[in-house]
């Protein structure tokens, strides 16, 4: 059985070509039968997979702060999508075999949070909050404004996201993990075209920037 | 009204630093707790008659005193995945005051005998995330978080974990496991976190607004912080308003003030020639309330009488020109996609929701159907190991009570534009 690192990845990711296994699949092993007799899919071995150093030692370090390493697999699977772009079967088996578990374990908790991208994804990403507060104020609309104007460019990733926690400046989004809003009439393409640039996108509708409401209410209406 | 307690220098520059938090008084707090034993700080919480501030409105004192006494491994989880719709009021103040909470978990954690502490922060908020980390590495600098603080027989780990984007891990037990590296499922209780929490070890669990009025209580004692606010409910809390208000935002408020007040005062109510249509007091699990309502004191047991609940204390406010239908459909389409699919009734009852609300808006719907849809809800509610169903179940029942009427009107119409076609 072929098997373990010989498996090639299309490094060519400029072409924007989904990285495959070689028979095809993104997944590996998955034309093989199961085989019921074997023993599940094993810690990587680390002599035969090779971690890039600066993903080693920080995915170690995320371990070496909590009393159970295994508390360690967020931040191990963080580290992992951002050195590898996503978290491919390549970047969660070099995660697992720093940490010492199974490839399926990390699989599972990868699957069951949003912010882990199972497919390749592209530079920016751009969370639309689409949940109640959002909605109302017209975020269903932003973001097929946003989406309009990304026109499918794979490098910036558009996502509907649930409630970001920033019901103040809805319609709002996160891009890159920096809230911004606000968002009106024109700001769809100009968030595009900023980033674009590889300028900060929208910078004046930054939510660090903002005071709290209290302190802005009309003085009459102040305690 | 009351003066701010926690916002009142939210807006101070260069709060995030601790320099400028300990000159206006920050620390201080955490100084007179040290000096006091720890049953003494417990009791002062206890006299405070502090509910938590996450949603559940659980009695903060009495929580901290179902851990055991015995010096064993135990932990303090500040949960900081604040992800209930229409809540911000954690972020505003991680972002803008970190050093307030870093004193009151050290206060908390001296009430419990704790001597290891993690603050679950939700994978979204990076930028709460670069602040906090910068201020619990000042913290530990200046000595008020580490070993044997500030001269006295207490040490504290203090640890920041960020999640990754899961609605569930704000339940305290899916948390844990999220914490200690697993899928965020929720578990089966008992036994409670107080008990058997992280690690398998006595766990205290407290929202970030809760942790944060500690050392407000610590400094003008238990007995005094419960003279604010009315009975049953004391003291101030932060109140995220959103949705169709003039004026979105984080407001501070004395519990038990009329709802209106925060709605129309504060948050400028809705737009011109606009009407409140529905509200949902405490984040979108909360059922819903109408105009007629408005007048219900902001607190936690005038809304529990009133069929709802104080929840995070998020008001969404929706006027007369958004359908009702829009607002369930929104709403069970968060928790179908929320559900961590443990518990058949929730993630069943979830998707069948969505699928119903989908045939109104279609028009393949019967009158008949909102009754089933009522019924779907009744087997959700109490059900399953957590409340994420019943929290979508809540306030869909109460919309379907509510605008009946709308929704059959609804039906009608789309029936005939379909027939139409």
């Amino acid at each position: 059985m072929s098997g373990g690192p010989g498996f090639d990845y299309l490094q060519d990711l400029g072409g924007r070509a989904i990285p495959r296994e070689r028979h095809g699949s993104r997944t590996p092993g998955w034309d093989e039968p199961a085989d019921l007799a074997k023993d599940p899919a094993a810690v990587p071995d680390p002599a035969l997979l090779d971690v890039a150093p600066a993903l080693r030692k920080e995915i170690e370090q995320a371990m070496a702060r909590y009393p159970d390493p295994h508390s360690a697999a967020l931040p191990a699977l963080k580290a992992a999508q951002r050195h590898h772009g996503w978290c491919s079967p390549r970047a969660i088996r070099e995660a697992a075999c720093v940490m010492r578990v199974t490839p399926g374990y990390l699989t599972a908790v990868a699957t069951f949070y949003d912010m882990f991208e199972l497919e390749p994804a592209g530079e920016h990403n751009v969370y639309v909050c689409t949940n109640i507060s959002c909605s109302l104020r017209g975020a269903d609309s932003l973001y097929e404004e946003i989406e309009a104007a990304v026109g499918g460019e794979r490098d910036i990733n558009v996502r509907h996201f649930e409630c970001l926690g920033a019901c103040d400046i809805a319609p709002m989004v996160s891009i890159d993990n920096v809230y911004y809003g606000p968002l009106g009439r024109g700001d769809a393409e100009r968030l595009v075209a900023d980033l674009r640039a590889g300028r900060e996108p929208l910078a004046e509708l930054r939510l660090a920037l903002r005071k709290t409401a209290a302190s802005e209410l009309p003085a009459n209406e102040e305690k | 009204m009351v003066e701010p307690i926690l916002l009142r220098d939210i807006d101070e520059p260069g709060l995030t630093d601790i320099k400028v938090y300990e000159k206006r008084g920050g620390y201080r707090s955490l100084r007179k707790a040290l000096a006091m034993a720890p049953e003494a700080v417990l009791a002062e919480l206890e006299d405070s008659g502090l509910r938590g501030r996450g949603g559940a409105g659980f009695p903060a004192g009495r929580k901290a005193s179902f851990l055991p006494r015995a010096n064993i491994d135990k932990y303090l989880v500040c949960n900081a995945d604040e992800s209930e719709p229409g809540t911000f009021k954690d972020r505003e103040l991680m972002q803008k005051c970190p050093h307030m909470l870093i004193e009151g978990i050290a206060i908390a954690a001296r009430a419990g005998g704790i001597n290891s502490a993690f603050i679950y922060i939700r994978g979204e908020y990076e930028e709460q995330a670069w602040i906090l980390d910068a201020a619990i590495a000042q913290a530990y600098a200046h000595g008020y978080i580490g070993e044997r603080i500030m001269g006295s027989d207490m040490s504290l780990s203090l640890v920041l974990h960020r999640g990754a984007g899961a609605y569930i891990c704000g339940e305290e037990t899916g948390l844990l496991d999220s914490l200690e590296g697993k899928r965020g499922n929720p578990r089966l209780k008992p036994p409670f976190p107080a008990i058997e929490g992280l690690y398998g070890g006595p766990t205290l669990i407290n929202n970030v607004e809760t942790l944060m009025t500690m050392p407000h209580i610590i400094k003008i004692g238990g007995k005094r912080y419960a003279k604010i606010g009315v009975s049953g409910s004391s003291g101030t809390k932060v109140v995220s308003v959103s949705g169709h208000v003039q004026r979105p935002g984080n407001y501070e408020i004395e519990l038990g003030i009329p709802s209106r007040e925060i709605i129309y005062d504060l948050a400028g109510g809705p737009p011109r020639g606009r009407k409140v249509k529905l509200w949902f007091p405490g984040g979108s699990s909360s059922p819903v309330l109408t105009a007629e309502d408005l007048d219900i004191p902001y607190d936690f047991d005038s809304l529990a009488k009133a069929g709802t609940m104080l929840g995070s204390g998020a008001i969404i406010v929706v006027d007369d020109s958004t359908p009702v239908l829009d607002v369930a459909l929104k709403t069970a389409r968060f928790y179908a996609h929320e559900s961590c699919g443990k518990c058949t009734p929730c993630r069943e009852g979830t998707r069948w929701t969505v699928k119903m609300l989908e045939r109104i808006e279609t028009g393949e719907a019967t009158p008949m159907d909102l009754d089933i849809m009522a019924s779907v809800q009744e087997n959700i509610i109490g059900n399953c190991l957590c409340v994420l169903g019943d929290a979508m179940a809540m306030p869909i029942r109460s919309m379907i009570a509510k605008f009946r009427d709308e929704l059959e009107a609804h039906i009608e119409r789309a029936q005939l534009a379909g027939a139409g076609t």
